[in-house]
């Protein structure tokens, strides 16, 4: 296997990724993740220099509109799903003390 | 006469002709989700109190002459990754186990303005990822052709729900073939639009450059009905596209005389099995016998199409599940310590395996050091692919081939090594990155008796070329059937082992 992955490096995605492995997840995840870049790693028999990357098939422009509110107040809907809600309002944990 | 075994254009027709009213098409559907769904598990969610009463009220407009379309009256069933206001929207994921939208998807607000009923949410790959329905939160869909063998996916549920008659035709997503896929190893058509032809509003992102809403019916009609309702300009996705030609069914024409038509070499090697091989190249015969010219030609770059497609759908994957965090929606961890435990909490217990394996892939090709090397490579490949596309396009009106190397495999056999089930996508997947319809059109069984699909490309907006083509080869096909027994059979055989009981 060309890519070996570090114990640093899947911690570093975990963050990224706002995951938590336990240790025999970490081990698979590094397998897979390694397994599958050597995957990807077959594009780099491909020349690509000079090519533009093409993140849109489309020429497509970012897309303005008024700021205008067309919708009504779903302030009760939203909140309808909230894993916790107060005062009309998301509960969200403590962040600073 | 069974309802069940009716098209969608068909019972529309009967339900306006008076000859059989939408609560009956609506029970005749709940009765066999009723008798057939605890083996298949097509569903996720049926709603049956709300689908009567909507019956009820489809009826009365069709009556009143409100409701004229071609498919009103007529129910089908939305893949569970699509918002649908009041009901549970749950990607078949448990950190949206319990996610009720506020508002509907635009494409199922389309169904709604054109007649149609929503019977229910239909089984998926979790957040659509994964070729056979096995990573879903609900547990697997089994294949109505063989319960032993998976839908495919991720739109396995809709797929099999058409197989099956648990509906009459259905909305799936496709982002690397998970309309045509599932189409193909269920024996039923499937149709992924040109990107920007269906609004993704409210369609629970995957792969944004990727994802396409499309219709799975019967047969081409059922599918080129189905779009022609969906399509639409919406100012609420910033990569719809105005189009004014979505009148597909003018397209249900028999004819492709000279009609240019290629057939990749590269479509053809190794890994593929040798019946679905013989099914397609025999398809194309056919379309040489209707008048058209076959050709095979090279397409070129067909194996860098993987890699590529998978690097840029996890990147965008692990950007658009950011938004699940346990605050605004969705499942939250009981127990947890800070702002930061509860988001890691959170989404290491309500993703899945497969889910968090290409989050972590995705952060990774984005992550600074590797963007260059790992993404914006993938973007350039992209560029050749679409180029390579544009200049088979210059040269042919369609592309055919297969849709998969194999027809279904068994259950448990594919979710074992991920890669070699990322390897079944090679047909299907380019198509995505290159914005192309593509359609998937059964052609053929193998020698177990499974379902194998035909694919037909066309260029950016060339759907009526497409459906043209399919609905042509569809007519000289002839009648391809429904898994195992016609349901008089079945009807016949339940009621006689009830009888027995």
């Amino acid at each position: 296997m060309a890519n070996e992955i570090s114990d640093e490096t899947i911690d570093y995605v975990g963050i990224l990724a706002k995951l938590e492995l336990s240790a025999g997840e970490k081990e698979q995840a590094k397998k897979d993740m390694g397994r599958m870049l050597d995957y990807i790693d077959k594009l780099e028999e491909l020349d690509t220099s000079g090519v533009e990357p093409m993140s849109h098939i489309f020429d497509v422009k970012n897309v303005f509109r008024e700021d205008i509110v067309t919708n009504g107040d779903m302030r009760e809907d939203m909140l309808k799903n909230a894993p916790g809600e107060k005062d009309g309002m998301f509960i969200a944990p403590r962040t600073f003390e | 006469m069974n309802i069940l075994e009716l098209t969608a254009a068909e019972l529309a027709a009967q339900i306006k002709a008076g000859k059989i009213t939408v609560p009956e098409a609506a029970k005749a559907v709940l009765k066999r989700i009723e008798e057939k769904d605890s083996v298949y598990n097509c569903y996720i969610t049926v709603d049956r109190e709300a689908v009567l009463k909507k019956a009820d009220e489809i009826q009365a407009k069709i009556e009143k002459g409100e409701l004229t379309g071609p498919l009103a009256g007529v129910p089908v069933a939305v893949k569970d990754n699509m918002c649908t206001k009041d009901m549970l929207t749950s990607c078949a994921s448990k950190i949206l186990g319990n996610f009720r939208p506020s508002y509907s998807a635009e494409a199922v607000k389309k169904l709604e303005q054109a007649g149609m009923l929503l019977i229910g949410k239909t089984n998926m790959d979790e957040f659509a990822m994964g070729s056979t329905t096995e990573t879903s939160a609900y547990g697997v869909t089994r294949n109505p052709w063989n319960t032993d063998c998976v839908p495919g996916g991720s739109s396995g549920g809709s797929a099999a729900a058409v197989a099956a008659l648990e509906c009459f035709a259905a909305l799936g997503s496709d982002t690397g073939g998970s309309i045509r896929q599932p189409a193909s190893f269920c024996g039923v058509v499937g149709m992924k639009p040109t990107y920007g032809t269906v609004s993704r509003y409210g369609l629970i992102a995957y792969g944004s450059s990727l994802d396409q809403i499309g219709p799975i019916g019967r047969d081409v009609t059922d599918c080129a009905a189905l779009l022609e309702a969906i399509a639409s300009y919406d100012e609420k996705d910033s990569t719809s596209v105005k189009r004014q030609d979505t009148d597909f069914t003018a397209a249900l024409v028999k004819d492709v005389k000279g009609m240019k038509i290629g057939v990749p070499r590269d479509y053809f090697g190794e890994g593929l099995d040798t019946e679905v091989k013989e099914a397609v190249l025999k398809a194309a015969q056919v379309f040489r016998k209707l008048g058209a010219e076959v050709e095979e030609f090279d397409l070129s770059l067909v194996e860098y199409a993987i890699p590529a497609y998978y690097t840029i759908a996890a990147a965008e994957a692990s950007s658009n599940l950011e938004r699940f965090d346990g605050i605004k929606y969705g499942y939250r961890t009981p127990d947890y310590e800070g702002l930061h435990n509860m988001y890691k909490k959170t989404r290491s217990e309500g993703f899945g395996e497969e889910v968090k394996r290409r989050i972590m892939l995705g952060s990774f090709v984005l992550s600074s050091g590797y963007y260059d090397a790992y993404y914006l490579k993938a973007l350039k490949v992209k560029a050749l692919i679409k180029k390579a596309f544009d200049e088979a396009f210059a040269r042919y009106d369609l592309i055919l081939g297969p849709v998969a190397p194999t027809t279904a495999p068994k259950l448990g056999e594919s979710l074992s090594d991920p890669l070699k089930m990322y390897l079944g996508d090679i047909y299907t997947i380019s198509v995505n990155l290159a914005g192309l319809p593509g359609i998937s059109v059964p052609c053929g069984r193998d020698s177990k008796g499974m379902p194998i699909g035909l694919q037909l490309i066309a260029d950016c907006f060339k759907e009526k070329t497409l459906i043209r083509a399919a609905y042509s080869f569809e007519a000289a096909r002839g009648a391809f059937g429904l898994p195992g027994m016609s349901v008089q059979d079945e009807t016949r055989k339940l009621a006689a082992e009830r009888k027995g009981e």
